[in-house]
């Protein structure tokens, strides 16, 4: 089976940058900032494949760049370098033709593709939940325009079928259709992050980016939320890439697993074989921290 | 009036020293240059000078300055404001035009050449021979939901305009139709929202296909845009909530036009409700 996505070397660094600043940072160095010219050196040369139906989780503890990794793949944050491929089936016929040679199984690297594009490509297939609902929702906009939004964007013209859509996605994340026209900052806290669940949902993606979703819920919240991620992937054969710094998400959640510390990937593998036989010595103390 | 004659006449009259239509040959230049820019890309905005006039910004001087770039002595001009020929802002600049520019001035929608116009399209249909220039308050039709100059540019040049139609979108939930009673925003030629002036909504199809120029200039914020002739103008509109315009259940009071855009009069002294088309130079032609 071929990946799904292709992430090669990604880099993002914060400032000006000089030529020492990846051999003076990382998890050796136990430092980010590049001693010579103050550059944040917030991820370097990571690479990952993301399959078909398959979960990856990115654990790590803050600041050590798995949101800017997933930022990057969402097209939110200009990559310094590094290159991206998508699998040209998962593509709509004309994205298709105009990304990738005939003869390709991939498209061109999306990193150098012109901001349009980008969104075209983000529009047909990505969906992204924030750790913070108040970044991926419009909070004064109904629940059922957030929705919306997404479908107008990709060329939708019928309210009504917008509002059956919307109705639907949120039955499925559990939240009464009958509130859909109210905006989400009269939600609770795990209410609008389903919100935020059924807005990433509406274009129906292949690839899904989750933030840290669970953060900030508390554990009752947490399990359903949890829950709902499990079954929506099963059900939509979902592709995700999660972030979290908690390993009982990632536990539950990821088949595979990649560990980053100071914008590097340390260690890599499948989620049980991290969790039982931590290799790395960050990763041991991660796995040993836990509660 | 040739040139001569206006350079003669104007000599004598106290313009002395005045360049012929009032702006510096460089100012009207710019313009000139910037209006042919915005014929070329149909509803893009396109920055320009736009430096002092007699009148204050925001009282027209948008419209004033593609009018004084425009016109030749031969011109026939015709200024309205809100439909109307005989309000105080479209005198003055008609009075001030006809001095500075030598041009003759009507009342006739179809006698004129040039038409300056704010908030209203005349109900006659015009020709190819005609130019109408319409003062704009507001050009950014994104302002209403995107405060910011800099993100509009980008939701310009990536046409992402999601956000225009969400907030349709919502105005639809709440009220039942869209709400917008005047500067109805409109895609030309299948590519740029564009805000097509504080028209009312009776007004945005008569944009559509035209055979006429529609130049757009706000002189207040320094934009000018255009509709060229025969070009695609449809109002933002969902397949279930197709684009409405007025409807009037009765006739114009004094000349009994049913099919113009009538203002509502109120009596001060009965308290009675009449109506009079808002276009004044088409209903004193029916009522002759």
């Amino acid at each position: 089976m071929n990946p799904l996505l292709k992430a090669r070397n990604l880099t993002k660094l914060f400032g000006k940058g000089c030529s020492q600043c990846l051999e003076q940072t990382g998890p050796d160095q136990e430092t980010n900032l590049c001693p010579r010219c103050g550059t944040v050196v917030a991820c370097a040369d990571v690479s990952f494949d993301l399959y078909p139906n398959e979960v990856l989780g990115i654990v790590g503890e803050s600041g050590s760049g798995k949101s800017t990794l997933v930022r990057m793949t969402h097209f939110e944050w200009e990559a310094t370098s590094g290159e991206l491929y998508l699998s040209k089936d998962v593509l709509p016929e004309n994205l298709a033709r105009q990304l990738a040679d005939e003869d390709d199984p991939y498209t061109q690297n999306l990193l150098t593709l012109s901001s349009f594009q980008q969104r075209q490509v983000r529009n047909a297939l990505m969906g992204m939940v924030y750790q913070n609902p108040y970044l991926g929702l419009r909070m004064n906009v109904s629940s059922g325009g957030n929705i919306a939004e997404r479908l107008l964007g990709a060329g939708w013209r019928h309210i009504g079928k917008m509002r059956d859509r919307a109705a639907s996605l949120l039955e499925k994340t559990e939240i009464s259709p009958a509130r859909m026209d109210e905006p989400p900052k009269n939600f609770s806290g795990g209410m609008q992050q389903r919100v935020q669940i059924a807005k990433a949902l509406s274009n129906n993606p292949q690839l899904l980016l989750l933030d840290e979703v669970t953060t900030g819920l508390d554990l009752s919240v947490q399990a359903r939320v949890l829950d709902l991620i499990r079954s929506l992937q099963r059900e939509f054969q979902l592709s995700l890439l999660v972030v979290s710094h908690d390993l009982g998400v990632i536990n539950l959640l990821c088949t595979r697993t990649m560990v980053m510390k100071y914008g590097r990937t340390v260690e890599a593998g499948l989620t049980d074989q991290i969790l039982q036989d931590p290799q790395h010595r960050y990763t041991q103390l991660l796995v040993a921290s836990r509660l | 009036m040739t040139l001569n004659d206006w350079t003669r006449e104007a000599a004598s009259e106290g313009l002395r020293g005045y360049n012929y239509g009032f702006m510096d040959e460089g100012a009207k230049k710019e313009v000139r240059r910037s209006l042919l820019k915005a014929v070329a890309i149909p509803g893009y905005q396109v920055p320009f000078g736009s430096p002092e006039m007699p009148v204050a910004r925001g009282w027209g001087t948008g419209g004033l300055q593609i009018t004084l770039s425009l016109v030749v002595p031969d011109d026939v001009l015709k200024v309205i404001d809100q439909g109307c020929d005989g309000s105080v802002n479209a005198v003055n600049i008609k009075k001030f035009v006809n001095r500075v520019a030598g041009v003759e001035i009507t009342a006739d929608t179809e006698a004129a050449s040039v038409i300056q116009t704010r908030h209203r399209i005349p109900e006659e249909r015009m020709s190819e021979a005609q130019i109408l220039v319409l003062q704009v308050p507001y050009p950014e039709a994104l302002r209403e939901v995107e405060p910011s100059e800099m993100e509009t540019r980008r939701m310009h040049a990536e046409a992402d305009y999601a956000r225009m139609w969400l907030h349709l979108y919502e105005d639809i939930v709440r009220f039942g139709e869209i709400s917008i009673s005047y500067r109805y925003p409109v895609m030309i030629n299948g590519r740029y929202i564009m805000d097509p002036s504080p028209i009312p909504r009776w007004d945005v199809p008569k944009l559509d296909m035209a055979d006429t120029l529609f130049l757009f200039g706000a002189g207040r914020e320094k934009r000018i845009y255009a509709v060229p002739p025969h070009t695609r103008v449809e109002p933002l509109e969902f397949d279930d909530h197709p684009f409405r315009v007025e409807q009037f259940p009765v006739a114009c009071t004094r000349c009994g036009s049913t099919d113009s855009y009538l203002d509502e009069i109120i009596d001060d002294a009965n308290g009675r409700r009449s109506y009079y088309c808002s276009d004044t130079g088409y209903c004193d032609k029916r009522s002759a």
